[in-house]
C-alpha cells in the first residue's frame, strides 16, 4: 500500500482560502477545539489501520553547507524571505490509494479555527518513494 | 516473544539481580563488554525460561549461565547446548560474593564514564544497572532498535581495557547522579505529537528505584538529595495532566492526587540527607521541592522559604546567571511571589541574553506579568513562549495560555 506524508505548514503554500490570526489570539474554546481535533485525526488513522506516524517541527531553522576543507560548517539561521516554505509537522499515512490520501487531507483541512469554523488549510500530500515488488527477474 | 504475564511475573526480581551478576563477572576478570552481552543473554534466557522452571538460586543461575555464555563466545560456538543448558543450569551455590551494595556502585561508576557522552552513560545504565533490553531501551527514547545496539555498543568500546580505571576519582559520584536524574527527566518527555505514545518503560521509576539502590551503596548526601528529589516530584506527577493530556499547573493542581505516600518518603530521605550537614544542589532542589509538596493550597505556599533555598540555590557558583541559569529563574519566581511582580521581572531582565530565546524564560515572564495583573504583557509573553516550546504538551499548554490571558482582558 502506498504511503503518504500529509505535511501541515507554517507559511508557504497557496494563497490562504481563509486567512485567520495566530492560534494564540483566538479565543479559548477555539483553541481547545482546534487541539482535540489533532489529537482525534491521530486516533482515527490509527482505528483505521492507516497511521504510520506523526510528528512536529519547532519553528527555528538553520541552513547549512560543507564549508570546504578545513572550514567550519556554514550555517545560516535567517532571516529568512516570509514566503519561504517552513514545514510544522506531518501525518505519515498508509492507505490504499491517492484518492484516499486526498480524501484524509481534505478531513484534514477542515479542522475548526476561529468560531468554530473550518480553517480550510492548504495540506501538501507528498507521495514516499518504495520499491515496487518485481513480477519476474528479468524486470 | 515474551508474553505479558510472564513478563510482569518475574521481571522485578530479575533485573534487581542485574548489578550483582555483572559485577560478579567484571571482578573475576572478563572484559564489560563481552560479560555485559553475555549477561543480556542470559536474561533473555531466564525470561523464558523461569516460568516453568524456577531456578533454587536465581543469582547463580543468571551468573552461571552468563558465564557459559561467555565461554560459548570465545569458542565460537554459540549455538551449541544452549537448549540443555537454559533447563539444566542449576549451578553450584555458595559463590563468594560482595555486598550488594558495591557492586551498584563500581557499575555505575563503569557506566556512567566520564569519557562517555551522556546519551552513551545513560544508555548503558539502563541496560548494565538497569537490566533493561535494547529493545526497551529503544523504546524509551524513541530510536531504532538498531540504533540503540550500535550506541550501546559503542560506548562499551570505550569501555574496553581495565575495568573502572578511573574508580573514585572526584566528580565521578557527580556524574552518575547527573545520569540518573537526566534518566529520571526522561521519563517526562517524548516527541510524539497526537495519538498515544506506544507502550515505554516507565524511566522516571526506574531511576527511583537505581537512585534506591545508590543511596544503599554510599552515605553521599547528595545520593539522597537527588533520590528525595525525585521522589517529592514524581509525588505530584497524577495531577500533572487532566483526563485529556492537558498540562496543569502546579497552582492548579488538586492536591489531593498526589502521592502522599512518595511524599512522606520523600521528606525523610530528604532530613537524613541533610542531617549531614553537607548541603548541595539535589539536596536544595528536593528542600524546595518538599515545601511545594507540604502546602495544602497554593496560596499556603511558603515563598519566603523557598526563596531563602533558592538564595543558597545560586551562591553554588560564582556566576549563576551563566552557570546556572535555571537556578536563577526559578529564583525569579520565588522573588515575585515574594517581593511583588516586579522585582521578580528585574530578576529575569538578567538572563535575557542567556535565556531569552528559551521558552521558559519566556513563560516565566508570562506567569510574573500575570501576577502582576498585566494581561497584554502576559498574553504576548505566553505566545513567544508557545513559539520556542520544544515539546507539544508544553507549546499546547502555552498556546492556550496566551488565549486565556487574551480573553481575559479583551
Amino acid at each position: 500500500m502506498p504511503k503518504y506524508l500529509l505535511l501541515k505548514h507554517y507559511r508557504g503554500g497557496p494563497e490562504p482560502h481563509r486567512p485567520v490570526p495566530p492560534i494564540d489570539q483566538w479565543a479559548p474554546e477555539d483553541v481547545e477545539a482546534h487541539i482535540a481535533f489533532q489529537n482525534h485525526v491521530s486516533e482515527l488513522l490509527e482505528k483505521n489501520g492507516e497511521y504510520v506516524d506523526a510528528q512536529a517541527l519547532t519553528p527555528a531553522r538553520t541552513w547549512v553547507r560543507y564549508g570546504g576543507p578545513d572550514a567550519a560548517p556554514v550555517t545560516t539561521d535567517g532571516p529568512h524571505p516570509e514566503t519561504s516554505d517552513l514545514v510544522a509537522g506531518w501525518w505519515m499515512i498508509d492507505v490504499d490509494s491517492h484518492e484516499r490520501a486526498v480524501e484524509l487531507a481534505a478531513y484534514v483541512s477542515s479542522e475548526p479555527g476561529p468560531a468554530g469554523e473550518p480553517l480550510y488549510e492548504w495540506i501538501d500530500v507528498r507521495e514516499i518513494m518504495w520499491e515496487r515488488p518485481r513480477t519476474t527477474d528479468a524486470a | 516473544m515474551i508474553d505479558e504475564p510472564t513478563r510482569r511475573l518475574d521481571e522485578g526480581a530479575l533485573r534487581a539481580l542485574v548489578p550483582r551478576v555483572l559485577a560478579g563477572l567484571v571482578r573475576r576478570g572478563e572484559d564489560f563488554d563481552a560479560a555485559e552481552d553475555a549477561l543480556q543473554e542470559a536474561l533473555l534466557e531466564a525470561l523464558r525460561v523461569w516460568p516453568e522452571h524456577p531456578p533454587r538460586d536465581p543469582h547463580a543461575w543468571l551468573a552461571t549461565v552468563a558465564t557459559r555464555r561467555l565461554v560459548d563466545a570465545r569458542r565460537s560456538e554459540v549455538a551449541r547446548h544452549r537448549r540443555e543448558e537454559a533447563t539444566q543450569a542449576e549451578p553450584r551455590a555458595g559463590e563468594p560474593t560482595t555486598p550488594e551494595g558495591d557492586d551498584t556502585l563500581f557499575l555505575l561508576f563503569c557506566c556512567c564514564h566520564p569519557d562517555l557522552a551522556p546519551v552513551s552513560q545513560v544508555a548503558l545504565t539502563l541496560r548494565a544497572v538497569g537490566g533493561l533490553t535494547t529493545q526497551e531501551i529503544a523504546d524509551a527514547f524513541y530510536v531504532p532498535p538498531a540504533t540503540m545496539a550500535q550506541r550501546i555498543s559503542r560506548a562499551k568500546r570505550v569501555l574496553a581495557g581495565p575495568p573502572a580505571r578511573r574508580l573514585d576519582q572526584p566528580g565521578d559520584l557527580a556524574v552518575v547522579l547527573r545520569v540518573l536524574y537526566l534518566v529520571y527527566t526522561t521519563g517526562h518527555t517524548g516527541p510524539r505529537m497526537g495519538a498515544r505514545p506506544p507502550r515505554r518503560p516507565d524511566l522516571a521509576r526506574e531511576a527511583i528505584r537505581l537512585a534506591r539502590q545508590l543511596t544503599l551503596a554510599t552515605d553521599e548526601p547528595e545520593a539522597r538529595g537527588l533520590l528525595a528529589l525525585m521522589l517529592l516530584n514524581h509525588a505530584r506527577l497524577p495531577a500533572r495532566l487532566d483526563p485529556d493530556g492537558r498540562i496543569v499547573t502546579l497552582d492548579r493542581q488538586d492536591r489531593g492526587l498526589w502521592d502522599a505516600r512518595e511524599i512522606a518518603e520523600g521528606v525523610r530521605v530528604l532530613q537524613s540527607a541533610l542531617a549531614a550537614h553537607r548541603p548541595g544542589r539535589y539536596q536544595i532542589e528536593a528542600a524546595i521541592a518538599a515545601l511545594h509538596d507540604d502546602a495544602a493550597s497554593a496560596e499556603e505556599t511558603d515563598w519566603p522559604q523557598i526563596l531563602a533555598w533558592y538564595d543558597d540555590l545560586v551562591a553554588l557558583t560564582e556566576d549563576p546567571v551563566r552557570q546556572d541559569p535555571a537556578a536563577v529563574l526559578g529564583r525569579a519566581v520565588a522573588v515575585g511571589h515574594v517581593l511583588g511582580a516586579a522585582a521578580g521581572l528585574l530578576e529575569t531582565d538578567r538572563l535575557r541574553e542567556v535565556l531569552g530565546d528559551r521558552h521558559r524564560w519566556h513563560a516565566v515572564r508570562g506567569h510574573l506579568h500575570e501576577l502582576d495583573g498585566d494581561l497584554p504583557a502576559a498574553a504576548s509573553a505566553y505566545a513567544e513562549a508557545a513559539r520556542r516550546a520544544t515539546n507539544i504538551a508544553e507549546r499546547d499548554h502555552l498556546v492556550r495560555q496566551a488565549a486565556r490571558a487574551r480573553a481575559a482582558w479583551a
